[in-house]
């Protein structure tokens, strides 16, 4: 498959009273065209951050690019100027956010805040404009979007909101939609229908999707893909059946015993301990390391490289290493890897 | 709509009437009489005039009356101009204070507004602090200094402008507009520079940005709007702070507006003619606050008022 987005060795560090932060340290990744790669990690691993960077969203005063490249298309998004960058945003690749509730323009009719792209982008007048506003709305699941093109974002719920923000997003059909957490923010069955929303349009206009977020569910109904981020870093990447049923890195093994799920026998749900990393001054080896029952001697020394487990999963671990000792994941992480064909733990029972 | 405005008139009355008895009685409180003051009678002819003016009876008689005239319209006669009518008295010295008042706060606002613009999008760089020390000067320099500051620099010295009076035409409006345009100048620049700094952060300009839109369009399509509310609060009293400025100014540059007519009523004890002014400038800033009502719903359509319900 054609790869739309490549990411390369990137590192970004912001500039604080307190000193410099690393929010992220050497990210690679690819984006294909047509999948959805979804990023998970806990707050501060920097993923939020890593796509506010592709979008070149982040204040200039305080971040700063330290090496490597962000390549659309073949160019380096990172070397674009300002102007440059305008007509991409928007048009080639946009955005959702998190909180539908603050991220429309209060003082703004909805049909002028989706009209907006359209007009910047696209080569065509406010009747036609509208037109396709009025489309878009209808195709995101608006009610009678004639009436309420002329409406003001209070007069809408906040499921409706992000319906709205998605129809914007979409409007001039771009090749990447990154979302930011799209459902954090909406109650459960209104993320459903979003998340069914997303999966319908992406298919209808053939758009690549970086899905950010925290929740692992939600991960396993949309993603093709999932990218695992800690301390500023992918440490594991692979297929959704890959990461969920084959997890290599003791981080995600965390992560996915620390999701609730209907077999689990304990009562008690299994948490990560500890905090994440300073990023103002970052451990030297592997950052999970401190947190990780599973640490070598090695991992507090030096930063483990990136093994390949097969052509598509990917790990940064030294658990990886031919001579690392053997060890066994929780007890719920080899449950999981009893169905996957190919693990070592893989009892040919049929998923 | 229609209903909100019936409804706010109606409290304007009650507001007007409370205004009118608490300043006729605090009136009446000062010491001396119109008549007492001006001149130098002897008791018996004191009577003589106090009588024929009313002011021996008691005071509910003597407010009873004045509230009376008042419901019909009539503002009295003025005590020190041969009882020239109140009503025509305030119309004479309206055009001025007019004039300076309007001139004031639109070059306040709309200089403030810019100033405060660019501070907060050149955040702390030397326009951010060039700003701030303008807002600051104007909101701790008081008026009347400023004005003495113009009169000697620009009058005086370069002569420039006439130092003083209303006999030039439009040029005598200059330096009084801008001494009272300082203090509105200063609101609203610090107003418009925090405001902008909070909007500029939230998330539907991320994502206005997020869809292309320049920082140009940004700032002016997306932000500033939003930023105009606070500003529209504060705009009430800082029309009555212009009303309040007018008086010091008026004087300080021997301008005849309603003012400077004000001032010297009450160093007379021209009780009409006070207590007529008083409730002009009621009406004025009542006035005031409703247009500004009116404009918020404008500005921000979530305030927007919808007809019963305020």
């Amino acid at each position: 498959m054609e790869k739309i987005l490549e990411v390369k060795d990137l590192q970004l560090s912001f500039h604080t009273f307190a000193g410099e932060v690393q929010a992220i340290r050497g990210v690679n990744f690819d984006l294909l065209k047509g999948e959805t790669l979804a990023i998970v990690g806990e707050s501060g691993s920097g993923k939020s951050v890593t796509t506010k960077a592709i979008m070149r969203l982040l204040p200039e005063s305080s971040s700063e690019f330290k090496s490597g490249e962000i390549l659309f298309n073949g160019k380096d998004l990172t070397k674009l100027s300002d102007k440059e960058m305008q007509k991409i945003r928007g048009k080639d690749i946009s955005m959702i956010f998190q909180d539908p509730m603050t991220s429309l323009n209060p003082t703004m009719t909805i049909g002028r805040q989706i009209t907006e792209p359209l007009l910047k982008h696209q080569k065509v007048g406010k009747t036609q404009a509208k037109k396709v506003a009025i489309d878009l709305l209808r195709m995101v699941g608006m009610p009678k979007p004639e009436l309420r093109i002329k409406q003001y974002p209070h007069q809408f719920s906040g499921g409706q909101r992000q319906r709205i923000v998605i129809a914007i997003a979409l409007a001039c059909n771009p090749q990447i939609l990154i979302a930011d957490e799209p459902t954090t923010a909406l109650d459960v069955t209104i993320q459903a229908q979003i998340l069914e929303l997303m999966k319908d349009l992406q298919k209808k206009i053939d758009t690549s999707i970086i899905f950010i977020t925290h929740d692992l569910g939600v991960v396993a109904n949309v993603a093709d893909r999932v990218a695992v981020m800690y301390g500023g870093r992918i440490v594991e990447m692979g297929t959704v059946d890959e990461i969920f049923y084959n997890p290599q890195h003791p981080y995600t093994w965390g992560l996915l015993s620390s999701m609730p799920s209907l077999d689990t026998a304990e009562e008690k749900l299994y948490a990560i301990p500890g905090t994440p990393p300073d990023l103002l001054d970052p451990p030297k080896g592997d950052a999970f390391a401190l947190r990780s029952e599973y640490a070598l001697a090695i991992d507090l020394e030096q930063a483990p490289p990136v093994f390949k487990v097969s052509d598509t999963h990917f790990a940064a671990t030294w658990l990886l290493h031919p001579d690392a000792p053997e060890v066994d994941p929780p007890l719920s992480i080899i449950e999981r890897m009893k169905k996957f064909p190919g693990s070592r733990y893989y009892e040919g029972v049929a998923r | 709509m229609a209903k909100y405005i019936v409804k706010r008139v109606f409290y304007m009355f009650i507001t007007l009437f409370l205004i009118a008895t608490a300043t006729f009685f605090l009136m009446k409180t000062l010491p001396g009489s119109p008549i007492s003051s001006a001149s130098k009678l002897n008791p018996q002819q004191l009577a003589v005039v106090e009588a024929k003016y009313g002011l021996d009876q008691p005071l509910p008689v003597q407010y009873g009356k004045y509230m009376l005239n008042l419901v019909q319209g009539d503002l009295g006669n003025s005590y020190q101009f041969k009882g020239a009518d109140v009503t025509d008295l305030i119309i004479s010295r309206l055009g001025p204070s007019f004039i300076l008042g309007a001139q004031g706060l639109i070059l306040g606002v709309a200089i403030g507004i810019i100033l405060g613009m660019i501070a907060a999008l050149k955040q702390n760089t030397i326009w951010d602090y060039g700003s701030t020390f303008i807002a600051i000067i104007g909101i701790s320099i008081p008026s009347f200094v400023f004005a003495t500051f113009l009169q000697y620099w620009l009058a005086i010295k370069w002569e420039l402008l006439p130092v003083a009076l209303w006999d030039d035409g439009w040029k005598s409006s200059i330096m009084p507009s801008i001494a009272l345009a300082m203090g509105p100048l200063a609101t609203a620049a610090r107003f418009i520079r925090t405001e902008m700094i909070e909007v500029l952060s939230s998330d539907y300009i991320t994502l206005a940005k997020s869809k292309g839109a320049s920082s140009f369009e940004v700032a002016f399509k997306h932000a500033f709007r939003n930023a105009l509310i606070p500003l529209v609060t504060v705009l009430g009293p800082l029309a009555a702070g212009l009303l309040t400025g007018s008086l010091v100014i008026e004087n300080i540059f021997a301008i005849p507006g309603i003012g400077e007519q004000f001032v010297k009523a009450i160093m007379v004890s021209d009780f009409s003619v006070i207590m007529g002014t008083t409730l002009f400038f009621s009406v004025f800033l009542i006035f005031v606050i409703l247009v500004v009502d009116i404009l918020y719903g404008i500005i921000d359509p979530r305030i927007r008022l919808s007809g019963g319900n305020s």
